[in-house]
């Protein structure tokens, strides 16, 4: 089975001991194993937290979201299919899902009297990039990045990071309403293939 | 049909509103290729938070491992599982009407697919230990009941006396999700059927039926509502 190695966040990956297998961990954390569970955990703590941090960018809310994504993984663990996608993507999909939904339902709830906010909440991305430079994948990602057209980037980055949907996103880009849909899914492709993940 | 397949990417990025989401959703059920694209694509989204990983407190540790250890990991989906490639043994008008409602203009047979196993979807509905059932007579004495099953996030229509709808029409099925109706599927013609509606009947808080141009795509309720059910008030 092909799947992302799992990485942990400031540990330089070269010559670094096997981690242990995502998947064979959900599989223990199905059957109720704490001690799998927090190796999980360990695992992948600082790309779920950081995803969270990025969507939701109020960190004391990224952390609730990254909280409620835990227990749902736990939850589920059981039901983790590993011939539908890696580990990783399962786990990071219910993250994100998690992060959007959090967006976009403060955004309905304040929209209103909130109107300057966004720009007094800029993403730390000081904090962010240092962790994440740490991380060979991250390089990787960032080089494969550099081969999708700008269009397609920004389109993918604005929907997946920005939580906009793609009809927003259109808006955004002065696109024609439908194509920011086919810009993300290009996009995608392009990175799944660069990157060599996926069935 | 407009081209659901391209809404892939958006899906996997989670950058469908609730309605497309449902919408795409329901199409998955049916479309092989879809559904193997979006986990490719759902995977290669996950390489985007490489590039943002951020150690959490490490009070964030402790307050999960405290949490999990009070709650039970859910069971495996045991009838998924046991059942390998659902979505293919699903009725066919099914995948036909998955996208939006498109309405038959006659002519085609419509048949109730039962041969898929000691037991169809349909039989695992309206035997399941938790299914609820919701009936509704019709003015002219026909007989509409759904039953539901949660656990199972399926719901069958079943009717009885059901006068023919009108010519060049079709009765719609709906699935309402809070205040969206959400198709569900076509009936077939004949007063008499039975009908598993396509999408997530767990959580949808009631169903309809509407009468709709026949040979047209509906994304959302047009014609006159025959019947609706409300899942919260169970008989």
């Amino acid at each position: 089975m092909e799947h992302l190695r799992p990485v942990t966040a400031g540990v330089p990956q070269e010559g670094a001991p096997a981690a242990p297998d995502l998947a064979d961990l959900l599989k223990l954390c199905g059957r109720g194993d704490q001690n799998a569970f927090a190796q999980l955990y360990d695992a992948v703590s600082a790309r779920v937290h950081g995803l969270a941090v990025r969507v939701v960018r109020d960190p004391a809310q990224a952390e609730e979201v990254a909280q409620e994504a835990f227990l749902e993984i736990w939850k589920n663990s059981g039901r983790f299919d590993p011939a539908k996608g890696s580990p990783l993507g399962w786990l990071l999909t219910i993250v994100h899902r998690k992060s959007v939904d959090r967006v976009r339902s403060a955004e309905a709830s304040t929209r209103r009297d909130t109107t300057y906010n966004q720009q007094n909440q800029p993403v730390d991305h000081d904090s962010t990039a240092e962790a994440a430079q740490a991380s060979l994948e991250a390089h990787r990602v960032r080089a494969a990045l550099e081969s999708l057209t700008p269009i397609q980037r920004e389109a993918l980055e604005l929907a997946y990071f920005g939580g906009y949907t793609h009809t927003e996103v259109a808006t955004m880009l002065d696109l024609p309403v439908g194509t920011a849909k086919t810009r993300i899914r290009d996009g995608l492709i392009r990175l799944r293939d660069t990157m060599g993940v996926g069935a | 049909m407009s081209d659901i397949h391209a809404l892939s990417g958006a899906y996997a990025v989670d950058a469908l509103d609730d309605l497309e989401r449902a919408q795409f959703e329901r199409h998955l059920r049916d479309c092989e290729i879809c559904s193997r694209e979006v986990e490719s694509l759902r995977d290669a989204s996950a390489l985007l938070a490489e590039t943002s990983a951020a150690a959490p407190p490490a009070a964030l540790r402790d307050r999960v491992l405290a949490e999990i250890a009070t709650v039970r990991p859910l069971p495996p989906v045991v009838t998924a599982a046991s059942t390998p490639h659902r979505r293919r043994r699903l009725p066919a008008f099914l995948a036909a009407a998955a996208a939006a409602v498109v309405i038959g203009t006659g002519g085609v047979v419509w048949q109730q697919v039962d041969d898929d196993g000691p037991e169809s979807r349909t039989e695992q509905v309206l035997a399941a230990p938790d299914a609820q059932t919701f009936t509704q007579v019709l003015p002219g004495g026909a007989e509409a009941t759904v039953v539901r099953s949660k656990e199972l996030n399926e719901a069958v229509l079943i009717t009885h006396d059901m006068p023919a709808a009108p010519n060049g029409h079709a009765y719609a099925l709906w699935l309402q999700h809070d205040d969206v109706m959400v198709p569900a599927g076509v009936m077939p013609p004949g007063s008499d059927n039975e009908v598993l509606l396509s999408g997530d009947a767990a959580s949808a808080n009631g169903a309809g039926i509407t009468v709709e141009t026949a040979g047209e795509e509906h994304p959302e309720p047009e014609g006159d509502v025959v019947v609706t059910f409300d899942f919260e008030s169970e008989a």
